[in-house]
């Protein structure tokens, strides 16, 4: 039965089934790369938005407040929007970077100081990643001496090697691990009807008398606010609005292709915002429900995934961390010397040699370098660097909002693009928004850091 | 030497000595010189702003500037559109620097003094591109003049000479006032200028393409890619645009209205002379994927009886685009495809040797359905230089060039 006329026929039968498989599974494929290629900076800048100090400010808003917190997602799925939304925008039709845009608007001094202020500002952040590292390390009992070099060199070689558009989609498919919340969510086991109500104002709520029962008001106090102003600084940077106006302008997205960006920002806060929402709730169910109120460690934080994993909880939850840090630190640093490059006139971009962009490659090795180095021998510092990071990225915001509204309200930039009424309203009140709640928290972590100084 | 940047707010005194105002701008007249700062804006509080002219000025320092004039022989000062402003169309924008070939950001602007009889004129020899421009820019004002001298010395100088200076101007009226022109840009490669053009803004770069020469223009946009090239071309006036298209190969302008919304490149192949039209019309017709889409539809052929001297003959007196000529392609009597000769061979072959004797092993053809692929397979296995593609008579309709796999290949 088996002679050779017999395989040639069974070999024909195959490949011709393979034919037809292929022919099924092409198309996919091309949409899948479709799909790769679309994955605009909208979504990228959105989602680097979940990183170590996120997730962590995610969980203990959930752990602290439960429910209560909700209600803050909505206003700002809009404020990052609409943010992000105009920097595309001006992206798109001048051409230009945000740097660019205000050194030319503004002047050398100006954009001097406000570099500086990012530099010091993701500076922090790029420290902050590198502390998820070792966080996410320990879990698997792995030393910072180890894991924290070897991620530094890691993220500096992916830049060098010129890979960086191909590591980003890989972390970027990593951020699935994210979806272990959504799911650790329903097997929690959670109100979801009451969850998806406290989406709408509790404070309002409250006054509907057939809903009432089920709605917890917040408390008035000033650890809500704090939180609250945590998990805006956390999800509206000043860096992303930097990046994604560059980014764009490097795609050459241009009016006509705008449209396709806008929805990619689009898509990009609000995907954000449900891993945000999902977090939350998986905390609140799990957590805050079982009067667990402070998280200080990974190890309280991967209890969330208790439900789905059982007690593979932290080794999840470190894997997401590990991924969202590196992620980040890959993103930040490239990024803050590339943004300051070309606003002060230094060579820029990775398709330089190291000897013709020595100012662009030494600051974005230092970055790495300092964030390696502090963790390793500060760690013991790590949580106040957290805070200070927010509050700093808190303070850099609004000013950074207000450059961008006065340059996206600039007729002779913009022509016919500035802003609409309705959008500049909202616009202005959420960055007055944002400099109110700072505000709150720079004095509240002023007075925290002055009472418990730092042994 | 001085900087603009020392000088601005400078005080300035009349010829009495009493005090006008601070400086706060200068102007060049390009359609005077090019160079010279013609007019000094001075500025005192609330007062109507005054212009000094280039021979009021007696004496320049940082920080002061004395005139050999009364203060009521100023002019009050007119914004004027065709004088450039170092401060607002200089400081802090981009540039080309035409000696280096790349786009660059101006920190400062170096000045030279001349004497002239009785006044003292300001020259611009360079500007600053790099570090000691920044320190100045940066303590100008809040720190003494000593300091920032010996802080910028520290330095290493970065300036690009005022020749070699090109500036970028997205408004045309604007452009012609000022004189700018883009001869500079013409004589450098097409690829060095399209790295250029790619460094600059959406409105910078239709700028200078559309003032460039059409066939300038034609060849950066054949550098740059599809993406742009397509954005520059929808908004350029059409018939300039149309111009541009008719230099390019015919491949490349069909590839490009491709790109076009429908409209668009239906406007501007109306633009373009019949002919040419008709031969992008023919290639737009092709899916981009298959041979046909490939393919360029301008070739040389000739008939394979005739000798290499009758066709080396007829090629000099022909008007033939040098780039696409590596290869010749044979018809025989029916005028159906009969062989290619590679240029190369030509060259060496005797006067009176017929095309036929010369032409090559085995005879290559692709129909324009053929895909891709196939394409590509083709060129590797016989290390092609060139296709031809025929009809289903068997008559050449194009050739794809080995260019044209390679930007494929690369896409």
């Amino acid at each position: 039965m088996w002679n050779r006329e017999n395989l040639e026929a069974q070999w024909a039968g195959w490949t011709e089934r393979a034919e037809r498989v292929m022919s099924v599974v092409r198309p996919y494929r091309h949409r899948i790369a479709l799909f790769l290629a679309v994955v605009g900076p909208g979504l990228i800048v959105s989602n680097v938005d979940n990183d170590a100090g996120g997730i962590y400010t995610y969980a203990q808003a959930g752990a602290k407040y439960g429910n209560t917190v909700l209600w803050s997602l909505i206003p700002m799925t809009i404020a990052l929007y609409v943010s992000l939304e105009m920097c595309s925008r001006m992206g798109a039709v001048t051409g230009k970077g945000l740097s660019d845009l205000i050194r030319e608007e503004f002047g050398f001094r100006v954009t001097f100081f406000l570099m500086a202020a990012i530099l010091v500002v993701n500076l922090g952040n790029v420290m902050a990643e590198f502390t998820g590292v070792f966080w996410a390390s320990e879990t698997f009992g792995v030393s910072r001496f180890i894991s924290v070099p070897l991620a530094g060199l890691l993220v500096w070689a992916i830049v060098v090697a010129g890979t960086a558009k191909w590591v980003e989609r890989i972390f970027l498919s990593i951020c699935v691990v994210y979806l272990s919340y959504v799911v650790s969510a329903f097997f929690a086991k959670p109100e979801w009807l009451i969850a998806l109500l406290h989406l709408l104002p509790p404070q309002l709520m409250h006054y509907i008398p057939t809903v009432r029962p089920f709605v917890q008001v917040p408390p008035f106090s000033a650890g809500y606010a704090i939180i609250l102003a945590g998990l805006v600084g956390t999800t509206i940077a000043p860096w992303q609005h930097f990046y994604l106006q560059a980014a764009v302008v490097e795609k050459r997205v241009g009016p006509r292709q705008y449209p396709a960006t806008r929805n990619d920002v689009l898509v990009g806060s609000i995907s954000c915002m449900i891993i945000v929402f999902f977090i939350i709730v998986c905390t609140s169910s799990t957590l805050f429900v079982n009067g667990i109120h402070d998280i200080d460690n990974a190890g309280t934080a991967a209890l969330a995934l208790k439900p789905l994993a059982g007690k593979w909880a932290s080794a999840l939850f470190a894997i997401g961390l590990l991924n969202a840090s590196l992620f980040a630190a890959s993103i930040l640093p490239l990024s803050t010397s590339y943004v300051i490059c070309e606003a002060l006139g230094f060579e820029s971009g990775i398709d330089n040699k190291f000897s013709e962009a020595k100012i662009f490659y030494g600051l974005y090795t230092a970055l790495i370098a300092m964030g390696v180095i502090f963790v390793l021998f500060l760690g013991r510092f790590a949580n106040t660097i957290l805070l200070w990071s927010q509050v700093l990225n808190g303070f850099l915001l609004p000013v950074v909002m207000i450059f961008v509204l006065i340059l996206v309200n600039r007729r002779d930039l913009m022509g016919e693009q500035t802003n609409p009424k309705g959008f500049n309203w909202v616009a202005w009140i959420s960055t007055v928004a944002m400099i109110v709640l700072t505000l709150m928290v720079a004095y509240s972590s002023i007075r925290e850091l002055m009472s418990h100084p730092v042994s | 030497m001085l900087y603009a940047t020392e000088l601005m707010g400078a005080k300035t005194y009349d010829v009495q000595g009493n005090y006008v105002g601070k400086i706060r701008e200068f102007f060049i007249e390009p359609a005077d010189q090019s160079n010279r700062i013609a007019h000094y804006l001075l500025s005192r509080g609330s007062f109507q702003p005054l212009v000094a002219r280039h021979d009021q000025v007696a004496a320049v320092a940082p920080g002061n500037v004395r005139l050999n004039v009364n203060e009521r022989s100023l002019e009050p000062y007119e914004p004027n559109e065709a004088w450039l402003a170092v401060q607002k169309d200089l400081l802090d924008q981009q540039i080309i620097d035409t000696s280096g070939r790349k786009v660059v950001r101006v920190n400062d602007v170096d000045l030279a003094e001349q004497r002239t009889n009785g006044s003292i004129e300001l020259r611009v020899t360079q500007v600053d591109v790099g570090l000691p421009g920044a320190v100045r820019r940066l303590f100008q004002g809040i720190a003494p003049q000593k300091f920032i001298r010996k802080v910028q010395g520290q330095f290493p100088p970065r300036s690009i000479r005022w020749e070699f200076v090109n500036l970028v101007e997205s408004d045309p009226l604007r452009r012609v006032k000022l004189r700018i022109t883009h001869e500079k840009l013409e004589d450098l490669h097409p690829a060095d200028l399209a790295d250029i053009v790619e460094d600059l803004s959406a409105a910078e770069r239709q700028g200078i393409i559309a003032s460039l020469d059409e066939e300038t223009a034609a060849e950066v946009l054949a550098e740059l890619d599809a993406r742009l090239t397509s954005q520059i071309v929808e908004k350029l006036d059409p018939e300039k645009a149309a111009d541009i298209l008719e230099e390019m190969a015919p491949d490349a302008a069909a590839d490009l209205l491709a790109d076009l919304p429908k409209e668009t490149s239906e406007e501007l192949l109306e633009e373009m002379p019949g002919h040419e039209a008709a031969e992008v019309r023919e290639l737009l017709e092709f899916d981009p994927s298959t041979a046909g889409g490939m393919m360029n539809s301008e070739f040389v052929f000739v008939g394979e009886g005739s000798s290499r001297e009758e066709v080396l003959k007829w090629m000099r007196e022909q008007d033939l685009n040098l780039d696409q000529l590596d290869t010749v392609v044979l018809l025989d009597r029916a005028a159906q495809f009969s062989g290619t000769v590679p240029v190369a061979r030509l060259l060496l072959a005797h006067p009176e040797q017929t095309l036929a004797d010369l032409k090559i092993e085995p005879l290559l053809s692709l129909p324009p359905d053929a895909s891709e692929k196939e394409v590509f397979e083709i060129f590797d296995k016989y290390n092609l230089r060139m296709l031809t593609i025929v009809d289903e008579d068997k008559r050449p309709v194009g050739a794809i060039t080995v260019d044209d796999v390679v930007s494929r290949l690369l896409k």
